[in-house]
């Protein structure tokens, strides 16, 4: 997984320790502790999981294999706008790919990439159970339904 | 106990409840092939992730067939490990995880010893039905370990024994499907993580993913440079294992038939780490009893005393504990000891300059090649040990010479770093260390010969161990752990200040040295290291001499070169300013 260098800051290390404190420090609590963690920060640098591994006493192999294993957690900042693509089964059918192919050209960028401007990251999802309304895509909270690829440039203007 | 009946291929069989079928038809005499399945000897630990479906059998009545190391026996279940459906399933199995594996078997270090091409041979696989995709991942090369995890097949053991077994938490599975692998955190390098290179994990892969980093041709070339003087030393646990890489039954000593052996390989001499583990008593057994003198007069903060011959160990606590890190002796291991002894001492009483000679270690462990290369053992670049080779890279040394082990004829040590005590033999097991190191300390202290050389009480193989010694009316308190994560108990009892003993022996692996993760492969069978333990007691006890203090050799040493103990150069790494 690709990652970034960041040093953290002391109010950023109280904050993890409070995150995990909010969890005592429970082992088994790592998910939603990292879960947490990610809401606060955006992403899980290194450093924010080698805190997590400190204060919950796991090793920090551990804690780096959940969250390479989940793929809702990234070790990479996420855009301003976090665009996710739905490639279900019902999505997939309808034409979940060709739309993913549309931003992926318009935005310059790939899966699991955030634009250089940091407004906006791409990423694919399964189901958010809106398969009448497929393909799907959300941006943030919001969910747009039965987009097509001509239909990609618009959405990415609501944003500009 | 409640017991549970049931028969597995028309045998009736009763075990235990909660008994898995894998367990209950090997109680039965029945083998059903594994993979990923491990049992480290007694140890409440398995390793059993269910993920490689090797195991699988038919269960009467049941829709799909069971993984059988982990699905528990019930009432009345009818197992059958052979069938027509079983085989194939396995057949299947087998063939998808090598299609995902290299073929490259013929140069694999891990060929004739690896448990994916054993089950190939016995599945009957001649032909791989399944094309497609490889994983790969950068090799990672250690100064002891090589990962090649293109050939790793997620049997997660490694983890098992670097998280639960060792306590170290290097290694996690990480990523999912078919990026799944077995890595450090953040896919870092292993000699930059906290690994203590004690190889374990090594010891356990069932295939080439993990294995040492081998200097066998770098020791034939020094072999074959006339312009160089090559030395070996051999640590004790190698001869009580070594014959099993030769057919040898285990527990077998061939200490004659290695220096034989070592003598044909074309060393120039061949001596005994032995002989420097003797040498490690004289300074850790003084220092103990210095410890204990200020310990007596008051000092609390002198004891426990831990050894420090073990770099796994010295290695776990610089990481793990480095704020106790004045607990620890101050005395360097045997193989470094040896190193200088032999380069400043021995090369210039036959005349020989350091930078032509070449000083090998044979050793049950892998950390010992990182240990010799750690900074603070060389002089001006010149490391004091060039070389550490592993009990299996020795054996292959002796292959490729094509010498016939078991015919070879005895033959003795080399004079004087081949002279030895019965003490410095046990340094091979757990518990022999601090049992040679009171067996000195307690003559030193009392005055007194011991009634009796033996220490019955610190011998076993349990986990953690204790005993009080009475040194002529003062009681000492004795601790011993192997395995790392046993370690970590004694030593998180310190911290809290809740620890009574007086010293401590450590060995980072399980059994001590004689499990050590550069021995023959023991594929956790504990029957073969405790061979391999009575073997080395039983060349203690055929020892004319017992106690280290009364190595000839040792006391002519210190007056001719060394002086006192604790005086000279023999420090710790963990202590670089004494």
């Amino acid at each position: 997984m690709s990652s970034i260098k960041v040093e953290l800051k002391q109010c950023e290390i109280d904050k993890i320790k409070e995150i995990c404190q909010s969890f005592n420090n429970e082992p088994g609590e790592l998910i939603n502790v990292l879960h947490k963690a990610q809401g606060h920060f955006g992403y899980l640098p290194a450093e924010v999981q080698e805190e997590i591994a400190l204060e919950l006493k796991i090793s920090v192999a551990k804690v780096y294999g959940v969250v390479t294993f989940y793929s809702f957690f990234t070790m990479l900042p996420k855009g301003l706008h976090p665009i996710s693509i739905c490639t279900g089964t019902a999505c997939y059918v309808r034409g979940a790919e060709k739309v993913l192919d549309e931003f992926k050209r318009i935005l310059n960028i790939q899966v699991g990439d955030t634009t250089k401007d940091g407004r906006f990251s791409l990423s694919c999802l399964r189901c958010v159970g809106a398969c009448g309304l497929a393909p799907v895509v959300m941006i943030g909270e919001k969910v747009y339904g039965r987009v097509s690829p001509d239909g990609v440039k618009d959405i990415l203007n609501e944003y500009s | 106990m409640e017991t549970i009946k049931l028969t597995i291929d028309n045998k009736p069989v009763e075990v235990p409840k909660g008994t898995s079928i894998l367990h209950a038809a090997k109680g039965a005499g029945i083998h059903i092939p594994t993979l990923c399945f491990f049992k480290l000897g007694d140890m409440p630990i398995e390793n059993r992730p269910g993920g490689c479906r090797v195991c699988v059998v038919e269960v009467q009545g049941r829709r799909n067939l069971a993984p059988a190391c982990v699905t528990d026996v019930t009432e009345g279940m009818v197992v059958k490990t052979h069938t027509i459906r079983a085989l194939n399933a396995r057949k299947t199995v087998l063939e998808l995880i090598l299609s995902d594996h290299p073929t490259d078997c013929l140069v694999c270090a891990k060929s004739g010893n690896c448990e994916l091409q054993t089950l190939a041979q016995d599945m009957g696989i001649r032909k791989l039905h399944y094309e497609g995709e490889q994983s790969h991942y950068r090799e990672d090369t250690s100064p002891a370990i090589i990962r090649d995890m293109d050939k790793c097949v997620r049997c997660r053991r490694c983890e098992m024994m670097c998280n639960d077994v060792q306590t170290v938490g290097v290694l996690s599975g990480i990523n999912r499907g078919f990026m799944s692998v077995v890595s450090p955190a953040f896919e870092m390098n292993l000699d930059h993580s906290v690994c203590t290179y004690c190889g374990q994990c090594v010891a356990v892969c069932p295939t080439g993913a993990l294995t040492e980093v081998d200097h066998t041709n770098a020791v034939i070339r020094a072999l074959a440079d006339p312009s160089k003087t090559v030395v070996v030393q051999t640590a004790p646990a190698v001869r009580a294992a070594l014959g099993e890489e030769f057919g040898l039954k285990p527990g077998t000593l061939v200490t004659g038939k290695m220096v034989a052996a070592l003598r044909q390989l074309g060393f120039d001499y061949v001596f005994d780490t032995d002989f420097a583990a003797d040498l490690t008593i004289m300074e850790e057994g003084t220092e103990l009893l210095n410890r204990l003198t200020q310990f007596l007069a008051g000092d609390k903060t002198k004891l426990p005393i831990l050894t420090s011959c073990c770099p796994a160990w010295v290695k776990f606590f610089e990481h793990q504990f480095p704020e106790m890190m004045d607990i620890p002796s101050t005395a360097k291991s045997p193989q470094q000891m040896f190193g200088p002894i032999a380069k400043e001492y021995f090369a210039k009483k036959i005349g020989v300059e350091r930078k032509d000679m070449v000083v090998v270690s044979i050793m049950p462990c892998l950390a010992k090649k990182y240990e010799c290369s750690r900074d603070e053992f060389s002089h001006n670049g010149s490391p004091d040990v060039d070389y550490s080779i592993s009990t299996r890279e020795l054996a292959n040394l002796i292959k490729q010479a094509n010498l016939e082990f078991d015919a070879l004829a005895d033959e003795d040590f080399d004079k004087p770093l081949g002279e030895s005590t019965g003490a410095s033999v046990i340094f091979g097991t757990t518990g022999g260390v601090i049992e040679a190191a009171v067996r000195t300390a307690y003559e030193l202290h009392t005055g007194n010969k011991l009634p009796k050389v033996d220490f019955e009480e610190l011998r076993g193989l349990a986990g953690i161990r204790s005993a009080t010694i009475d040194f002529g009316g003062l009681p000492i308190n004795i601790g011993i752990a192997h395995g790392l994560g046993n370690a970590r108990k004694l030593l998180e009892d310190i911290r809290e200040g809740k620890s009574t003993f007086h010293a401590i022996e450590i060995m980072a692996c399980p059994g001590g040295c004689i499990g050590g993760g550069g021995q023959p492969l023991h594929h956790g069978d504990f029957s073969i290291l405790k061979a391999r333990q009575e073997a080395l007691y039983r060349e203690d006890a055929g020892k004319p001499i017992r106690k280290s203090h009364e190595n000839p050799f040792i006391i002519e040493l210190y007056k001719e070169f060394l002086g006192k103990p604790l005086k000279l150069i023999y420090i710790n790494p963990s202590h670089p300013e004494e």
